[in-house]
């Protein structure tokens, strides 16, 4: 591959170029590719141990890689480490803020490492902690201190936003605060990359997506698109009753898939099937019909619009939660 | 739009981790208590135990068979208590068990044998005191006479020995366990993880906390001094200078081990044994409880070089001589080598995630 032209580099956000870094035996990220625009947010998508973690912690210069380039904001780590700490924030995944301190005085500190920045204040009011500003970080639940670190992150005004598994581990009503934040973020025109496993997230907050399986970027693109290109308009999954299950062997299976013209082969769920089709109108009635042909009885039958999970199925064979 | 009015004024980066690591100490009553309260309570307990008190009563014993005139000597002796014991079994056990330091049995034609363990300096005394009892009482008199008086000098007791190795102790203990648990609880919180990903600089990191030390060292090093001077009347001879000094640096140069033990360990349990490690020489060798010449000579040097064995014998040279600063420029210097080199090495080595 050509390196790509300096003007065309220089507006990226983020640059990320044949990257590797292995630990040991283990390869965590195996030759990635990233380009992330100006003002977009980016999601990384992908299941635990994908490399998610080791890609996002290269580009935030905390480890070094074994190969690739990186370019943030249009310098490397080795050219301007400095410069370049002035204008990003972070938010690491497993980081635990000093538990004695209040909300106000972490901030505070953090503050005091940027040449410019936000006010605190105006930081506390964006993050809604408020009420919980003289409260000891030791005290707040945990999407009060996920909102903190972001707040941590935002406290230097930053150009750039990296965030790490912004809502795992939080509670519904938790998680959705934090997007909340995020597409507040996303309004005011600050570029972020943040990675997720969960894909209602990632559908919900980016505008890109990178699709990570084995420390390799799989898939790109929008949401959108990489759903679309699944070329299903919904998903059909179906169960036969419990009795009848040793029926659908791998024969039956192919039989029933060519017979719904599924775009791709059946998947295996919890309790039953999975087929996606791309018309759902033609694919009940002849999904029924084979299935009676067969005395299989049906238990259950529904269908959803296709979403990242399946495209990430599609590609993998696995699903995102137990990958 | 930011209302100026309830802007938060922005302090410089080492004023914030300063004032973090003070809050933080603060706000752990346990670490309060090992900093403040066990130094105390430390000094209040061997301050009792090793008070003056009138000389102690020496035990010696007696068989039955020992002449009447012998034992009767004995028990006209000052400072020696007169123990009958059963026959040669029970003497042997008593002697054994230092339940009497000397035993007077009888010999033959008269005489006396004094059975003792000459390594024991309570049964050498014993020896003495009891043979000038037993030759008096046997009509010796002494050639010549002797005047005595007797003194008890603020200084010289064991109390004035030991606060200012109680100081030096903890000088050493508070710099070292509040920064080594510090460092490793952030380190152990990927906190130093996210710090070093913040433009903050490094050196200032480490540097807050030799500077938080500052402040607890003045309240420490006070608490301490006044508690002697209160309650036992430990005399400061020399200048509040010249012992401001020394305090200040030798706890620079223990927090610089402090920081130096905490640099790699991941662990409190690990930074724990390390710590225990560096500072078990020096509880020993140092000359906190008792003075450290009683060590062999061939250890001497090594004792010496120690940065505890030099803030204790600067801290007594000016508290209990009155030492004028000169003369602990050397302590000095070795104080300022563990506090340069340990720092250097530690920033070298920091483990920051």
């Amino acid at each position: 591959m050509t390196p790509s032209k300096p003007s065309a580099s220089a507006s990226l956000a983020l640059r990320v170029h044949g990257l590797r870094k292995a630990f040991g035996d283990v390869v965590a990220v195996d030759g990635l590719d990233l380009e992330v625009q100006p003002g977009e947010c980016f999601g990384l998508l992908g299941p635990n141990g994908a490399g998610k973690t080791t890609t996002i912690e290269v580009c935030e210069g905390l480890t070094a890689p074994d190969q690739g380039e990186v370019e943030v904001l249009g310098h490397t780590w080795r050219e301007d480490g400095d410069g370049l700490r002035q204008r990003l924030g972070i938010q690491l995944q497993e980081t635990q803020l000093a538990e004695k301190l209040t909300v106000e005085e972490t901030l505070r500190l953090f503050r005091s490492f940027y040449r410019r920045g936000r006010d605190v204040s105006d930081v506390i009011a964006l993050v809604q902690l408020d009420e919980k500003r003289r409260a000891r970080v030791g005290t707040l639940s945990g999407g009060q201190k996920q909102r903190l670190a972001l707040g941590c992150a935002l406290v230097g005004e930053p150009d750039l936003v990296f965030l790490d598994e912004p809502t795992t581990g939080l509670d519904p009503q938790a998680r959705r605060q934090v997007w909340e934040l995020i597409e507040q973020l996303k309004a005011t025109g600050r570029t972020i990359l943040l990675t997720t496993h969960y894909m209602d997230e990632a559908e919900r907050l980016c505008d890109r997506v990178a699709i990570v399986d084995h420390g390799r970027n799989i898939a790109l693109g929008t949401p959108r698109q990489l759903i679309a290109g699944l070329g299903a308009e919904q998903i059909v999954s179906f169960a036969v009753e419990e009795a009848m299950a040793g029926g659908l062997d791998d024969a039956v299976l192919e039989a029933v898939a060519a017979a719904v013209r599924a775009t791709h082969p059946a998947r295996a769920t919890e309790t039953g099937w999975e087929l996606p089709v791309a018309a759902t109108h033609e694919a009940i009635p002849a999904l029924l019909a084979e299935l009676d042909r067969r005395g299989l009885p049906l238990s259950e039958l529904r269908t959803h619009l296709p979403t990242l999970e399946d495209v990430f199925v599609s590609l993998t064979g696995r699903a995102l939660r137990d990958a | 739009m930011p209302d100026p009015g309830r802007m938060t004024p922005v302090r410089p980066a080492l004023v914030e981790l300063t004032l973090v690591r003070l809050k933080e100490f603060i706000r752990e009553p346990e670490a309060m208590f090992w900093v403040f309260g066990f130094p105390l309570l430390l000094a209040l307990g061997l301050g009792i135990a090793f008070r003056n008190r009138p000389p102690e009563s020496i035990r010696v014993g007696v068989l039955p068979t020992t002449p009447h005139l012998i034992t009767a000597s004995l028990r006209s002796a000052l400072g020696l208590t007169v123990v009958s014991l059963a026959d040669d079994n029970a003497a042997a056990q008593a002697l054994r068990t230092a339940d009497v330091a000397l035993v007077v049995a009888p010999a033959d034609q008269g005489s006396v044998e004094y059975r003792f363990d000459p390594s024991r300096p309570d049964a050498r005394t014993a020896r003495l005191v009891a043979d000038d009892a037993v030759q008096r009482g046997a009509g010796r008199h002494n050639p010549l006479v002797v005047r005595e008086s007797t003194v008890s000098e603020r200084g010289a007791r064991y109390i004035d020995f030991l606060i200012p190795g109680l100081l030096g102790l903890n000088l050493m203990g508070s710099g070292i366990w509040s920064i080594a648990f510090a460092v490793v609880t952030a380190r152990k919180q990927k906190l130093l993880k996210r710090l070093v990903a913040t433009p903050m600089s490094r050196g200032q990191y480490l540097l807050s906390f030799l500077l938080s030390r500052l402040f607890f060292l003045v309240i420490e090093v006070g608490v301490l001094l006044s508690f002697g001077a209160l309650v036992f009347d430990v005399p400061v001879r020399g200048s509040f200078l010249a012992l401001g000094l020394v305090c200040l640096v030798g706890a620079l140069a223990f927090s610089a081990m402090g920081l130096l033990v905490s640099s790699r360990a991941r662990t409190v349990e690990a930074v724990s044994g390390l710590a225990n490690l560096v500072m078990l020489p020096m509880w020993i060798f140092s000359g906190v409880f008792f003075s450290s010449a009683n060590f062999p000579k061939a250890l001497q040097p090594i004792i010496q070089a120690l940065p505890l064995t030099g803030t204790v014998d600067a801290l007594r040279a000016i508290m209990l001589r009155g030492a004028p600063l000169a003369s602990v420029s050397g302590e000095l210097l070795l104080l300022l080598a563990w506090l340069v080199i340990p720092f250097a090495i530690a920033l070298w080595l920091f483990r920051w995630r």
